[in-house]
């Protein structure tokens, strides 16, 4: 393989690749647009539900006390639009509600754009470099329940290793941030997708693999909580294994 | 090499930045809205494109039975006659006095006949049932039922000239926008004068209103009373999305 990272091994030592940290950052900043103008959009109607349909007039699954829009309230007369007694309903609002969907939408979607573009270009570059299957995919020897439980001990004990500098991660390490390349992150660009009603008209299977469009926004929203938490835990870890060391060795290299 | 491969990175990041940047800058692949130096409109425009660019024309947006037509907020405004609603239409009020009778849809602009249809004209036309499922930026959904005539259809009426590029909408409540040609011939694109199996209602956007099944909500103009046909893009000033700081493609 040509492509090693040539540039740490001829430092002597394992630091991040330069396309690593970039991307890191850029993702760093997208992630945190997208994080603030989400919950910006979501305070215009802070209720989740599932399946296909979710509004004011029909049961949440759950509703967030983020905004003064979250309960029913200011609604008018309910009108049946047919003449069973288990009709659908309409009625008009009475309020005027919090909305700043304008500019939270459409800067939600331009950091998406860089979110969605850097990860394709981090993924293409973490297979043919060999740093994903170097780096953090964890070796069958090491994924042992016994190892798992002592790497999980000493991380609820706060005994963190000294930061290293680069890539050479520890067992739950390696797990968490693969957790979040593969699986949370990606999960959340796809159900992004599945609530978009060009891209859903073109592709149902988007939103009906996940039950529907409110299903899809509710996954989402469970997404952003996963990454909020590893979030929460990687700057705790950051901070516990030598916060200057690691900045400077994710921002500048070794 | 070490420097040979940061060069190589670096040109594959500034080609890629700059197909992007030409994108947005081009126009390319139709006339893009204007962007105003704003980056977020920039943002909007770099959807738009790639939408135009990699979904399929004109697919149809799932339909459902009518076993799945749910409750349905109305919102926004749910009367311009009402004196205390935003935006109040004397003119709308005193068409509301006559059932609508009164009622006219003109059609202007890069068509052969310009012309005006009253509710019975566009009845005859023949109609379109759908049940859709309508996506508000709020973030709710709710599924009806709507029937009228698909705007391609009175379009063709009119006779669309080949410059065509557009089709801009204004409402008895003040608001203008527009839809590119792509939505407009949609056949899921109609001019609704149904809901549920019955006439619009009011806080819906009676007489008539559009759907627009591919976009968000606030795309489907309620309260119809002019459609202007054109080969330039139409922000629609201050009654318009985009100077409301809203985004003029809402595919997403």
């Amino acid at each position: 393989m040509v492509e090693l990272p040539a540039p740490a091994v001829q430092a002597g030592r394992i630091g991040h690749s330069r396309w690593v940290r970039i991307s890191h950052w850029i993702v760093t900043v997208s992630f945190m647009t997208l994080a603030f103008t989400g919950i910006v959009i979501l305070m215009a109607h802070p209720r989740l539900y599932w399946g296909e349909v979710g509004n004011d007039l029909t049961p949440a699954l759950i509703e967030l006390p983020i905004s003064r829009n979250h309960r029913h309230g200011g609604w008018e007369k309910t009108i049946p639009f047919f003449q069973d007694a288990a009709s659908p309903v309409s009625a008009s609002r009475t309020y005027e509600i919090f909305n700043k969907n304008g500019w939270g939408r459409s800067l939600h979607f331009l950091a998406a754009w860089f979110l969605v573009l850097t990860g394709v270009i981090y993924l293409l570059a973490g297979v043919f470099t060999g740093h994903f299957r170097r780096h953090l995919l964890p070796r069958s020897a090491e994924l042992t329940p016994d190892l798992l439980w002592r790497d999980l001990r000493d991380h609820a004990r706060l005994r963190i290793r000294a930061a290293t500098g680069g890539p050479n991660y520890g067992l739950l390490q390696k797990c968490a941030y693969f957790a979040v390349v593969f699986l949370a992150l990606p999960l959340a660009v796809v159900t992004g997708l599945a609530m978009s009603p060009a891209i859903t008209a073109a592709y149902p299977f988007l939103s009906g693999m996940f039950g529907g469009f409110q299903s899809a926004r509710t996954i989402h929203f469970v997404a952003f909580v996963v990454l909020m938490l590893f979030l929460l835990v990687h700057v705790v870890m950051i901070i516990k294994s030598g916060f200057k060391r690691q900045m400077r060795s994710m921002t500048f290299g070794e | 090499m070490k420097t040979h491969q940061l060069i190589t990175r670096r040109q594959a990041l500034i080609a890629g930045l700059a197909s992007a940047g030409g994108l947005l800058l081009s126009g390319w692949p139709r006339k893009l809205p204007p962007t105003y130096g704003n980056i977020l409109r920039m943002g909007d425009n770099l959807t738009y494109a790639v939408h135009d660019a990699l979904l399929p024309g004109q697919s149809l947006a799932r339909e459902y039975s009518r076993k799945e037509i749910s409750s349905f907020p109305a919102t926004g405004n749910t009367n311009p006659g009402d004196p205390d609603k935003p935006k109040p239409s004397e003119t709308y009020r005193h068409l509301q006095r006559g059932g609508f009778a009164d009622w006219r849809l003109s059609i202007e602009g890069l068509v052969a006949r310009p012309g005006s249809y009253s509710l019975a004209d566009l009845k005859r036309f023949p109609s379109r049932t759908q049940i859709t499922k309508h996506i508000c930026e709020e973030g709710w959904s709710a599924i009806g039922e709507w029937t009228g005539v698909p705007l391609s259809r009175v379009l063709d009426a009119a006779g669309i000239l080949p410059t065509a590029r557009f089709v801009s909408l204004y409402s008895y409540d003040d608001w203008a926008d527009s839809i590119d040609m792509l939505d407009a011939l949609h056949p899921q694109t109609l001019l609704a004068y149904s809901m549920n199996g019955r006439d619009l209602p009011i806080p819906h956007g009676a007489p008539v209103r559009l759907r627009v099944e591919t976009q968000l909500g606030y795309k489907s103009m309620k309260y119809l009373q002019r459609i202007v046909v054109r080969d330039e893009f139409d922000d629609g000033g201050e009654k318009g999305s985009i100077q409301n700081g809203w985004s003029w493609y809402a595919g997403i």
